[in-house]
């Protein structure tokens, strides 16, 4: 006797968990709206059901604690207050100094030394979706990491390779605000992966307002609309990518977001934001039992 | 007028620019490139090309032994007829005693053959499956009289060879263990359901056993988990050694909600859960559930829910809105959670807290069969005319461990083939990665357990094969993601001019100078030479 209900359900996507990696590379205070964005991100993707388990968040400095920060303990999206994006329950994994471009690059491919608590890990099978958001200062072809090291639009691409080559992913979403962010998707030749960017090759991101208490700029343009955008998204919706591409056009955003999915297998419009959002978990009910009402007897008859 | 090239200094200094010149050329340039060429240990590459190809061939041992009546007398001359059986007993005991005569190394099959008018099997079913590595296989009725060897043969093949299908391997199951390197699309929607559902192969596995207790006041619940685990849950897992490492624990969880709310049915006085909105049940729970940090291990989790006193009872219902019997589900490659009613065990009425003992059988039943599924044990349903022998009680008989075992070792072999061939790949194409000498070590250790791996497979050594393959996944892995492989050293090639042109132009611009210059002079000698002769 075997189980038939669920098979039809594994059909529209082939991913059993989801992952998320999201990392702020730029520290000092006025960098204050990267780790508002990574946060948001973080946010969303926990309220839509993603564990703290299977994210790896790296924040590369501590706004919420920071000295100059007049808010303590709180990470606002807009000057309205109404969003403490750092809530209660935020679970750094590489904070600091720890991010680096040797981490991020090692918690993609995996070669982390072995003392590496399992949180630090990004433990993806062939069967999982995973997102991975990018914010910070970039340029033409570079993301710039702390102030102090860059890491590069080839180097992206192959650790992508590499990561395809070990099978750790299924599908592979890639969202990054930063300037000139399209051109960080431009050398990826892996299969299944879909980019987002918030603009295009010689276009800036802009930031979206600055809150004259906290006196800084408090979330970038794209990320405050995905945020709006995914506010609206709970666990059970439908919506799908094409709703994701149009968020932010022009006159929002004053930069024009770019998006690559010629090496997406599926046809974007079919896709799910809860695929990489969410983790919609596909159930099988168990139709069997063993039966084990005397197994000592058993043996004895033996 | 003396010659301006002959005085002793211009000499000297012809000689001093030409010798570092010759020094730079002879001396510099091969110490640079020595001293800048980055450590790369030899690899096989070659060997590694060879596996990548991975030509498989798999055998397994089959005794087809012919009972007494099978075979009339001219045939039994040419077949070298070596057991008779009696035929007395009930099937499951003539299966035990079939055992003792021939034990079977893991891998291998007997099938014996008994007459069509044999009473040990039922009416409409052929073959029967016994739990040790036995079949026995009704003979058909044209077979009776009058027939070749020959005939008898052929008629008994394709029997034969379904039986191995079910017990051993089929096609679909090799293609599906292949699932990394081929891009199978299968013809049917349960080898889908089934590559997704089980676990990928792991040297090791790590089992949690949660009991959720949403409402303490109400109930004190208790459960003897480790005389459990003991009981029926060990039994398997030391019948499985040979494929991974099990780790178990266990915790309870109080306060834990389920996180949707149950629908009341007054037809049936019960709160129901449906099929649909079970998907939402798993999320808001994971986040509670802990796991070891210090294993990167594959996780299984079992859940056992007991309902609070106001929501009991609770049943599952399935898509077609009927009730489910062991009111569990489960998650591919998560685990299972069951729900478990205690109001049975009480009066209304009576003071809360109420102790309550969980029937542990019953509920190991279910996460036994559960734990099967995940690990990928269950396949497809055998044929209609085929009887199989319940698993005995550990859970698991002996031709499906091998069948695991089969799936396994192939898995393992792919996997381990395409992690080495990846990172030979990957160490040819980017000219900057050093290779240190333990990884050369481990890629050599891989594919020497590859090559065994797929030698004893042929031969149908299933135990050796599976180890070997182990071992091989091992060692891949242990190089392919060790932390010294950083490809952090993507140089572009203008930033490599822009780090050498500083340090060496200016060094070489004086010499370049000088030895032009002397080129010149050299030439201009010549020239007035020429001009004396003429």
């Amino acid at each position: 006797h075997r189980n038939l209900n669920g098979a039809g359900q594994f059909f529209s996507s082939g991913h059993t968990n989801n992952w998320a990696v999201l990392v702020c590379t730029s520290r000092f205070w006025f960098n204050y709206r990267h780790v508002a964005n990574t946060l948001s991100v973080y946010r969303s993707v926990k309220r839509l059901g993603i564990p703290d388990s299977h994210i790896v968040l790296m924040l590369a400095d501590d706004m919420a604690c920071n000295h100059r920060n007049p808010k303590p303990a709180t990470v606002f999206s807009h000057k309205n207050m109404e969003l403490n994006v750092y809530g209660d329950d935020v679970e750094v994994d590489y904070r600091g100094y720890e991010v680096t471009v040797e981490n991020f690059l090692r918690v993609l491919t995996g070669r982390l030394p072995p003392s590496t608590p399992r949180s630090k890990r990004l433990l993806s099978d062939d069967r999982s979706n995973i997102l991975i958001y990018l914010t910070g200062h970039g340029g033409n072809g570079f993301l710039k990491f702390q102030d102090s090291e860059e890491i590069s639009n080839v180097e992206l691409a192959d650790a992508f390779e590499q990561m395809w080559q070990k099978r750790r992913y299924n599908e592979l979403l890639f969202i990054i605000d930063t300037c000139q962010g399209a051109s960080m998707y431009e050398r990826f030749y892996s299969p299944n992966l879909m980019a987002l960017a918030s603009s295009q090759v010689g276009e800036d991101s802009l930031s979206h307002q600055p809150d004259l208490a906290i006196g800084v700029h408090l979330m970038d343009r794209y990320t405050f609309y995905l945020l709006e955008f995914l506010e609206d998204i709970h666990p059970a919706s439908k919506t799908n990518m094409n709703d994701l591409f149009k968020v932010c056009p022009k006159s929002q955003c004053v930069s024009t977001p770019g998006h690559r999915t010629d090496l997406f297998l599926r046809d974007p419009g079919s896709v799910l934001i809860t695929d990489f959002f969410g983790s919609v978990r596909k159930i099988e009910i168990t139709m069997e039992t063993i039966n084990l009402t005397d197994p000592i007897k058993q043996m004895e008859e033996k | 007028m003396g010659a301006p090239w002959r005085t002793p200094e211009r000499r000297r200094g012809k000689l001093a620019a030409l010798s570092i010149a010759a020094m730079v050329i002879l001396v510099g340039v091969p110490l640079w490139w020595k001293t800048t060429q980055t450590y790369r240990a030899w690899l096989p590459v070659a060997q590694i090309n060879e596996l990548a190809k991975l030509q498989l061939q798999l055998s397994a041992d089959v005794e087809v032994v012919f009972a007494r009546g099978t075979a009339t007398p001219e045939q039994q001359k040419k077949v070298p007829v070596t057991q008779t059986q009696d035929e007395d007993h009930a099937v499951d005991e003539a299966d035990l005693s079939l055992h003792r005569l021939s034990e079977s190394p893991c891998g291998s099959l007997v099938i014996y053959v008994i007459p069509e008018s044999s009473s040990l099997l039922p009416e409409n079913v052929n073959v029967y499956i016994g739990q040790r590595r036995t079949a026995l296989l009704r003979i058909g009725a044209q077979m009776k009289v009058g027939k070749t060897l020959k005939q008898l043969l052929a008629h008994l093949e394709p029997r034969v060879k379904q039986i191995l299908q079910v017990m051993s391997f089929s096609h679909n199951d090799i293609t599906a263990a292949l699932s990394d390197r081929v891009r199978f699309s299968p013809d049917n929607k349960e080898s889908i359901a089934d590559s997704m559902r089980a676990f990928k192969s792991s040297p090791g596995y790590e089992i949690t056993f949660s009991l959720l207790n949403p409402d303490p006041k109400s109930h004190r619940l208790h459960w003897d988990i480790e005389g459990a685990v003991q009981t029926y849950i060990q039994p398997l897992l030391t019948k499985l050694s040979p494929v991974a490492n099990f780790s178990l624990d266990s915790q309870i969880l109080y306060y834990a909600m389920l996180g949707v709310n149950p629908r009341y049915d007054s037809s049936r006085s019960a709160y129901i859960l449906n099929a649909d909105s079970l998907a939402h049940v798993i999320n808001p729970v994971e986040a509670r559930l802990g796991s070891n940090a210090a294993s990167s291990n594959p996780v299984l989790n079992f859940l056992l829910y007991v309902p609070d006193a106001h929501h009991s009872p609770l049943y599952i219902h399935d898509h077609k809105k009927r009730e489910v019997q062991t009111n569990a589900f489960h998650s591919p490659r998560w685990g299972g959670i069951m729900v478990y009613n205690v109001n049975g065990f009480y009066q209304t009425g009576t003071n809360f807290p109420v102790d309550v003992n969980i029937n542990m059988a019953k509920v190991m039943g279910v996460f036994l069969a559960q734990l099967r599924l995940l690990l990928g044990v269950q396949s497809t349903a055998p044929p209609s005319s085929f009887q199989v022998a319940p698993c005995g009680s550990s859970g698991l008989a002996d031709w499906e461990l091998d069948r695991l075992m089969w799936s396994r070792s192939v898995e393992n072999v792919a996997t381990a083939t395409t992690t080495i061939t990846s990172l030979a790949q990957l160490l040819d194409q980017i000219g900057n990665i050093v290779i240190n000498d333990n990884i050369a070590q481990q890629v050599s250790s891989a594919v020497t357990s590859l090559q065994l791996a797929v030698a004893e497979l042929e031969v149908g050594n299933l135990g050796f094969a599976l180890q070997y393959s182990k071992e091989a996944i091992l060692a891949s892995e242990k190089a392919f993601f060790d932390p010294s492989l950083l490809h952090l050293l993507y140089f572009p090639d203008d930033q490599k001019f822009a780090i050498y042109i500083p340090l060496f132009l200016p060094m070489c611009v004086p010499i370049l100078l000088s030895l032009l210059k002397i080129v010149s002079e050299v030439r201009q000698r010549r020239r007035e030479k020429q001009a004396k002769k003429d």
